[in-house]
């Protein structure tokens, strides 16, 4: 085989590159036609020859050599009769190199390529996965369109095939299907949504990959799977977990509010603003914002992933925390996004480039680390420019003294880009930072004796702009700088030094016009930069000085008006008339001291970085600082969270029947079953009685049925509390039970339907099923976890609090029906509730929208303690 | 997603080229070879391009360039860590990524591609996904600590490397004497987050043979042993136009463990011209092309320290470098994990056969610089 590539390659090779050199660059897809050359073209009639063959062993050797001529980019697609023969080839291996011939060419040779259609129709029923997959695989992969329905038909039952693995090669199929065919987007998306539901880890990566590619803004779609992908999301495949995680980014800022500015804003703020500075470490306090349970459940299982080995995925977790966290939690990415600055110098620019975003807004974020930023002088320069923008961004008071003596060290470094980039740099600190302003001052000026002419120049610019905004004690600086003059040959360095005389003229007045007479000598050979800063010197010492200087200034303006460029033209014109009164200059040239020598107001040194927070991080238009193809934009948070209950899934009526069946209790018990676990956890907490993991289906009855009176009391209770439209309380129970009961259940009610989720997700986790008994003891620990998470995330008032969580498991009483989608699984026989789905008002519901998630929050809190106590 | 992708060596030709869409044609990578041209040194390429109407992603390694084409937003990262994927899996298969091993292996390349990529988007990348071999039980693993450090800044980073040889589906736990040394962690996907989270132990599934199964960060509070030190003057004369140069290497801290493979790296400023030097131990050579000065020691020897001086050659008439080159030292200790992390026990769980477990710890030094 090896003979084969290395006969073809001698002259192909290179006729290739010229081929390609010479063509411009396009976007087209056109093959490059390199089968023309006659070497080839005969070569290509052995191989026919060999295609026809009855040995499989020619015939495979022939197809290595074809693949070989492929993978050149050289044309072999007059051969497509001879191997489209063997697509039927009973031969693997055989087969495998058909298949990539197929998909090469099959768009150029759409007539024949139909042929091999039937062979694949026939083996999508095959009994195997993988030669269905693999059938699915190369079908779609073949741009024919008049096989568009056949691929339709073959998605669908793909999509429904009882292997993963196939219905995660249809969820590919779907974005190839797409882009042969976009009228075909409905139907597409129904194969979309089907598969969206779908509950295997292969599959969800994909599926979202082809609904980002296909509908990204039928965002509906999702609601129904939000829990759902946010509970798989740790065992999804890595590159699945990137594509859900930004999708999830974008849905979270459509459906949640902002957990930034809610609530008292001003004094959110300022706790926001000052917790930077100071290390952000103090816990903001008490805030009536309450994060959304589903917002939570997000943030908390995207968490672990930021332990990938994948850098994707740890970018990816981390830009959905910057996007979407409170704030104080965004600083737990920094150790992994320092940790990604170990890997590829690929893999260091784009993170670096992030950082720098970041670090503009969030200093106290990167402080930490800074020495992780410090440039190695085996760096790339692009590597090195970005550790220095962050030094940059990074830099005050207490730690300017260590990155300025980093930056002495760069100063002097070889690469003499980088060494510029320095002095710019300390130009930014020395603005930034007043205290070390003159420290930072002087050694510029050091480097003015510096012998690179890059370094000198670069330090004359910063040097002017430092001098503008520290406007004292300037005489000797710029006395240094005359002297400097005549051995700076860098134009725009020239062009400082004379800005910095002509601003500054009347503190150096014996310099200035020696200057401008060395310059009158000279101007016809400078370069036009200098000569503009040239008139200008002249224009302001005239106006200073006309004594001295009255007849230089006229030369020089009349070696200007006859300039090449039109432009010092121009400028010759209006200063001669702006400052040489004549009758025609009219009023202006009355107040020409005032316009020339305004103060001008100090330039501002920026960082580059400072606009990229427009585009999401970790994009490809962040990299690139410009809207790439295709970019979606990340939407600003709604001010109001629209619907929370569509995220809640419907419970599919068998399940309620099934109820009856798993539990032997009756009907109305495993009504209230669905209480009686608050019931059970109360008496655990405050009395020991009864208590233990009753959560169990077989709790015993007696615990059960009197949870079973007081919870749907109690739930009837909160409803008629909380809804303004009571239906009056059925039961009146003694108002001060009914109270203790509440508060206790502020805390509890969301437990109890998490229990299940614990269940499901350990099983995810390969751990085998959480012993029930270890459920209680867990329930405790979750307890006491969840309290803790809602005071840190929200300190609210506590009377309001109860109110509101009072609510929560009441919603869940009244919309019945909906259950978080974990229970589905694992949870059939409890709780449904059928009697009391009336009993809420219209108006109360939506008051209650937004609380009733909470259980999700417990789910997972529950989910983790019912782990441990697993092992 | 990933549209195409190209394998370009160092001369700049294109010698593979595998599109998961339709054909893109060569001529893109013009743009790529005008950026390149610009760069001078290939490590200064950026990573991201663009041009008219795609994206250009590339990656450098082993002396190759691996192109992809992009054409709509996609993270970068997401593709840039795919290809090194990609040149990670080859090196596998091939125990190389040179431009002559992927040409002999043409028919695998392909099939290896065509396999880890549908539709540009990753399908199968686990090297024992990808080669689908079963094994005999036996079990070695390996610490292998990099240290980095320079009097500016020191740090720890060290990787567990697993060869894993068992059959059936063994569920391991593997748990450290002193895990609170641990500052920051990743993992491969079969480990456990949760289980690490609260207990402080590695419990997985191993895929087999050989994978990296957690990297580490040793918190930088923790001081930070440097095995060795150096003594170094370089010096260059105005006059005479030439240089002095005299750097002796000890041991320091190294826990009775020989220091091995020990190199000096300097990269000499432009001006120097040669190098005529002596070394008390081991050999050096001088590339006045590249500039660069490689002096091998070998082994440690702490009674009589490796020393090199001699004098350099310097081009006249050329100012004087101003700023002393840094010196890149390279050395291993095997035996020893600088950090101090020990692997406490390895337990297997699901499997009945009893496994063959080995341990093994390595330091090496990672960037280390020493400025003069």
């Amino acid at each position: 085989m090896s003979t084969g590539v290395s006969y073809n390659d001698q002259g192909g090779a290179e006729a290739a590159v010229e081929a390609g050199q010479e063509s411009t660059p396009t976007s087209s897809s056109t093959g490059a036609a390199f089968g023309l050359f006659s070497a080839d073209f005969k070569k290509n009639e052995d191989l026919k020859e060999m295609l026809e063959s009855n040995k499989e062993s020619l015939k495979l050797e022939a197809m290595k050599r074809i693949v070989g001529l492929i993978a050149k980019g050289k044309s072999a697609s007059e051969l497509f009769p001879a191997v489209v023969k063997n697509v039927a080839s009973k031969n693997i291996e055989l087969k495998k190199l058909v298949y990539v011939y197929l998909v090469r060419y099959a768009e150029k040779q759409q007539d024949l390529a139909l042929l091999s259609i039937s062979t694949f129709q026939r083996a999508l029923k095959d009994p195997n996965q993988f030669i269905r997959a693999s059938a699915l695989r190369v079908l779609s992969s073949i741009r024919v369109p008049i096989i568009v329905p056949i691929m339709m038909l073959a998605i669908k039952e793909a999509a429904a095939d009882l292997s993963p693995y196939v219905r995660k090669t249809s969820a590919h199929a779907i974005q190839k299907l797409y882009s042969l065919d976009p009228d075909q987007k409905e139907q597409l998306i129904e194969v979309i949504e089907k598969l969206l539901k779908d509950k295997s880890t292969l599959v969800a990566g994909s599926v979202v990959m082809a609904f980002e590619e296909v509908c990204p803004d039928r965002i509906d779609l999702i609601h129904k799977n939000y829990r759902k992908l946010c509970n798989l999301l740790v065992d999804v495949e890595e590159w699945g977990q990137v594509v859900i995680i930004s999708m999830l980014t974008r849905y979270a800022r459509t459906q949640f509010t902002s957990p930034w500015t809610e609530g008292a804003e001003f004094d959110e703020n300022k706790a926001f603003y000052d917790s930077d500075s100071e290390e952000k470490k103090d816990q903001t306090e008490a805030k009536p914002y309450i994060m959304d349970p589903d917002h939570r459940l997000l943030l908390r299982n995207t968490k672990p992933l930021l332990q990938s080995r994948n850098t994707a995925v740890v970018m990816a977790v981390a830009q959905l925390y910057w996007h979407l966290a409170p704030k104080h939690e965004v600083s737990i990415v920094t150790k992994s996004l320092v940790r990604l600055l170990r890997s590829h110098r690929e893999v260091q620019y784009i993170v670096l480039q992030n950082i720098a975003t970041m670090s503009i807004q969030r200093k106290g974020m990167f402080e930490p680390f800074i020495k992780s930023f410090y440039v190695r002088s085996t760096d790339a320069t692009h590597i090195k420019t970005l550790k220095l923008e962050i030094l940059t961004n990074l830099a005050n008071e207490a730690n300017i003294s260590t990155i300025l003596r980093e930056f002495q060290t760069y100063v002097k470094s070889q690469d003499k880009a980088f060494a510029a980039a320095t002095i710019q740099a300390i130009g930014r600190c020395a603005t930034n930072i007043s205290e070390v302003t003159d420290t930072c001052l002087n050694g510029l000026v050091l480097l003015l004796s510096n012998r690179d002419e890059t370094v000198v120049a670069e330090s004359i610019v910063v040097i002017k702009k430092l001098l503008q905004t520290q406007p004292t004690q300037h005489g000797d600086i710029i006395k240094h700088m005359a002297k400097l003059f005549d051995s700076v040959t860098v134009p725009m360095a020239r062009a400082s030094i004379l800005w910095l005389m002509g601003e500054y003229c009347e503190k150096v007045p014996k310099i200035a016009p020696d200057v401008l007479r060395k310059m009158a000598k000279t101007f016809t050979a400078e370069e036009d930069i200098v000569k503009l800063q040239t008139v200008n010197l002249a224009a302001k010492l005239y106006l200073t000085n006309s004594k001295q200087t009255k007849l230089l200034t006229q030369y020089i303006l009349n070696l200007g008006k006859y300039d090449q460029n039109y432009d010092i033209r121009d400028r010759t014109r209006f200063i001669r008339q702006l400052i040489v009164p004549n009758e025609k200059s009219g009023a202006l040239s009355k107040y020409a001291r005032r316009i020339l020598l305004a103060p001008k107001p100090a330039p501002v040194l920026e960082s580059a970085f400072k606009d990229r927070d427009r585009y999401q991080l970790g994009t490809l238009s962040h990299s690139l600082n410009l809207k790439a193809t295709g970019y979606q934009e990340l939407p600003d948070w709604p001010a109001v969270a629209p619907d929370h209950s569509v995220r809640n899934v419907e419970i599919v009526e068998p399940l309620r029947e099934s109820a009856p069946i798993v539990g032997k209790t009756k009907q109305p018990k495993s009504d209230d079953k669905f209480y009686s676990d608050d019931e059970d956890e109360k008496e655990e907490e405050e009395s020991d009685s009864s208590g233990s993991g009753s959560e169990d289906s077989s709790s015993s009855e007696e615990s059960g049925s009197e949870s079973e009176e007081e919870s749907s009391e109690d739930s009837e209770k909160t409803s008629s509390d909380s809804g303004k439209s009571s239906s009056g309380s059925e039961k009146s129970s003694s108002e001060s039970e009914s109270d203790q009961k509440k508060k206790k259940k502020t805390k509890k009610a969301p437990q109890k339907k998490s229990k299940p989720a614990g269940d499901s997700d350990s099983d995810e986790n390969g751990n085998g099923p959480v012993g029930q008994a270890s459920s209680s003891s867990s329930e405790s620990s979750s307890d006491s976890e969840s309290d803790s998470e809602s005071d840190s995330g929200s300190d609210s008032p506590a009377p309001k609090k109860k109110t509101e969580e009072k609510a929560k498991p009441k919603v869940a009483v009244n919309s019945k029906k909906e259950v978080s989608l974990l229970d589905l699984d694992d949870f059939s026989p409890a709780p449904t509730n059928a009697p009391k789905p009336s009993v809420l008002s219209q108006s109360l519901l939506s008051d209650l929208e937004g609380l009733s998630l909470s259980n999700i929050t417990s789910t997972v809190q529950y989910s983790r303690a019912a782990y441990e106590m697993v092992k | 997603m990933i549209h195409s992708l190209f394998l370009i060596n160092h001369l700049g030709d294109i010698f593979l080229e595998k599109h998961w869409k339709s054909v893109i044609s060569r001529s893109v990578c013009d743009y790529f070879f005008e950026a390149r041209e610009k760069a001078v040194d290939p490590e200064n390429v950026p990573p991201v391009l663009q041009t008219p109407h795609h994206y250009l992603i590339s990656i450098y390694r082993g002396k190759l360039f691996f192109l992809s084409v992009i054409q709509t937003e996609v993270p970068p990262l997401f593709v840039i860590e795919f290809l090194h994927r990609v040149a990670d899996t080859f090196q596998d298969y091939f125990g190389g990524c040179s431009e002559s091993v992927i040409s002999d292996n043409v028919v695998i390349v392909y099939e290896l591609l065509e396999e880890m990529l549908d539709n540009g988007f990753p399908l199968a990348t686990e090297s024992n996904v990808l080669k689908e071999m079963i094994r005999p039980p036996n079990i070695l693993r390996s610490v292998v600590n990099t240290l980095t450090g320079t009097t500016v800044s020191a740090e720890i980073q060290g990787v567990i490397e697993a060869c894993v040889k068992l059959s059936g589906m063994p569920d391991l736990t593997m748990s450290f004497m002193n895990p609170r040394l641990l500052d920051d962690v990743s993992f491969h996907p079969c480990v456990r987050f949760r289980r690490w989270e609260s207990e402080r132990i590695l419990s997985f599934i191993p895929p087999d043979g050989n994978f990296t199964l957690m990297t580490y960060h040793i918190s930088s509070q923790n001081l930070v042993a440097i095995p060795v030190y150096v003594k170094q003057s370089i010096s260059f004369f105005e006059a005479g136009s030439c240089g002095r140069l005299d750097i002796t290497i000890g041991p320091k801290q190294t826990m009775g463990k020989t220091v091995e493979d020990l190199k000096v790296t300097v990269h000499m400023p432009k001006a120097v011209l040669n190098a005529n030097l002596t070394a008390s131990q081991g050999n050096y050579t001088y590339d006045f092309t590249t500039k660069l000065l490689v002096w091998d020691i070998g082994k440690l020897n702490p009674q009589k320290l490796p020393n090199l001086r001699g004098s350099l050659s310097m081009q006249t008439g050329v100012p004087n470098p101003e700023e002393n080159p840094s010196l890149n030292i390279d050395l291993k200790i095997q035996q020893l994990a600088i950090s101090g992390l020990k692997v406490s026990r390895l337990d297997m769980y699901g499997e009945t056969y009893k496994p063959f477990k080995g341990v093994k710890y390595v330091t090496k030094a990672g960037k280390f610089q020493v400025r003069t």
